[in-house]
């Protein structure tokens, strides 16, 4: 691919996701991108470059952004955020909404479901703590593709083993042919949108748990600060925000602070200087972190 | 280092099963058969134990009831990893005493998310 299209390439990607390629990315472009020229029978890169250009096609240009960003899922990927998520952070929250009795999860880059239904599943072996609780989750992508498949719930034999402890997989699954479905309760815990980060998402509403990760890294410092604030102001002031493994607040906005003992997880930072009565959720979390 | 004792009577399948362990750190023996494995587990008891399910000689499951009743048999953490993929089977398995089951094919991926699930990696 020459120099021209790269770029032009580049700069559609991230105005219409926000996603940022570096050169050494170039292999990613033809792993992805070629099946979908093949696809749409157009014989090579260039050929797919200038149906772009041409730009009207629009079923093509989404074709094209939802290759470049998807991402592959595990169900409980990395285990320990999930780990934290029930052992932590929900004791916490399950006292703290102990009156209101509703608690909202947002899942930001929900792909194809994995990550709301590991969510879900912990929800679920934790409701004899939650009887008659509101419980939303949301899961928001940026690819239409992506979300039908995750509302479907189907996933094959290599999905389902990765991450998903068998208990788990005997517990909330079903077998149809060579396909294994998450149980319908399941699917019906988790409200699937499209969404895209750059964009407002403040018509969500509140969310007492945000599950961001492993999409920031996609985005440069500042569009990095606006999502994280914007974030900010959907959280309750006990609200809690997990990230990926290799992501952090620091040097990017100085409103969200870690949890200290919680890795990967952040808070308001106006929490940690008023842990004060009324006690807020996180307070004994947050407390440890001064 | 961890031992991981591999059952299966395919050589192919115990020699990529065993490239997959060593590089998740893990001390590797081989048997062919259920026997064999008992064999291997009253003579040491490994950590952890790849099992296949269809074997001459001794089956898999067969292998882990029998195993289950040794003395210290209830330690080895132990992995079924076999082409029968039905809810029935898994069933069987976990009641048998197993800690996870990967359904075959594998991959490196599955070998290491299964293993961490249960504690070995």
């Amino acid at each position: 691919m020459n120099k021209s299209d790269f770029d032009f390439l580049c700069d559609f990607l991230r105005q219409r996701s926000g996603l940022i390629l570096s050169q050494d990315k170039m292999y990613l472009i033809e792993s992805r991108l070629l099946p979908v020229a093949k696809k749409n029978g157009l014989k090579s890169l260039e050929e797919l470059v200038a149906a772009i250009r041409r730009g009207q096609d629009k079923k093509l240009v989404q074709l094209v952004t939802e290759a470049m960003t998807t991402n592959e899922s595990f169900f409980f990927r990395d285990k320990t955020p999930f780990d934290t998520l029930r052992d932590q952070v929900l004791p916490a929250l399950i006292e703290a909404r102990g009156s209101s009795r509703q608690l909202r999860i947002w899942s930001a880059a929900a792909s194809t479901g994995q990550e709301p239904y590991s969510i879900a599943m912990i929800l679920k072996d934790l409701q004899a703590r939650m009887q008659g609780w509101r419980l939303d989750i949301i899961g928001t992508d940026l690819s239409h593709e992506v979300l039908e498949k995750a509302r479907a719930g189907m996933y094959s034999q290599f999905e389902v083993q990765r991450g998903l402890p068998i208990q788990m997989l005997v517990k909330y699954f079903k077998q149809i042919g060579e396909m294994w479905q998450i149980d319908a309760g399941l699917r019906a815990m988790v409200n699937f949108q499209p969404g895209n980060l750059l964009e407002r998402f403040d018509s969500l509403g509140k969310f007492d748990i945000i599950f961001c990760r492993n999409v920031l890294i996609y985005f440069d410092q500042e569009t990095k600060k606006d999502i994280l604030e914007r974030m900010v102001r959907q959280m309750p002031e006990d609200g809690m925000l997990f990230l990926g493994s290799a992501e952090t607040v620091l040097g990017v906005t100085d409103q969200l602070a870690a949890v200290k003992g919680l890795r990967g997880v952040y808070c308001k930072k106006s929490l940690l200087t008023t842990v004060s009565s009324p006690r807020p959720a996180a307070a004994p979390l947050a407390a440890k972190s001064a | 280092m961890k031992s991981c004792l591999i059952v299966d009577d395919s050589r192919v399948i115990r020699k990529v099963a065993r490239q997959i362990l060593e590089e998740l750190h893990f001390t590797t023996v081989e048997a062919v058969d259920g026997k064999e494995a008992l064999d291997c587990c009253r003579d040491s008891m490994p950590d952890a134990i790849l099992l296949d399910w269809n074997m001459p000689v001794m089956s898999g499951i067969d292998f882990l009831r029998k195993l289950r009743q040794e003395q210290g048999g209830e330690l080895p953490v132990v992995v079924f990893c076999t082409t029968e993929n039905d809810i029935e089977h898994i069933t069987e398995a976990i009641q048998a005493g197993a800690n996870e089951y990967i359904m075959k094919p594998f991959d490196r991926d599955i070998i290491e998310t299964k293993f961490t699930e249960v504690g070995l990696v």
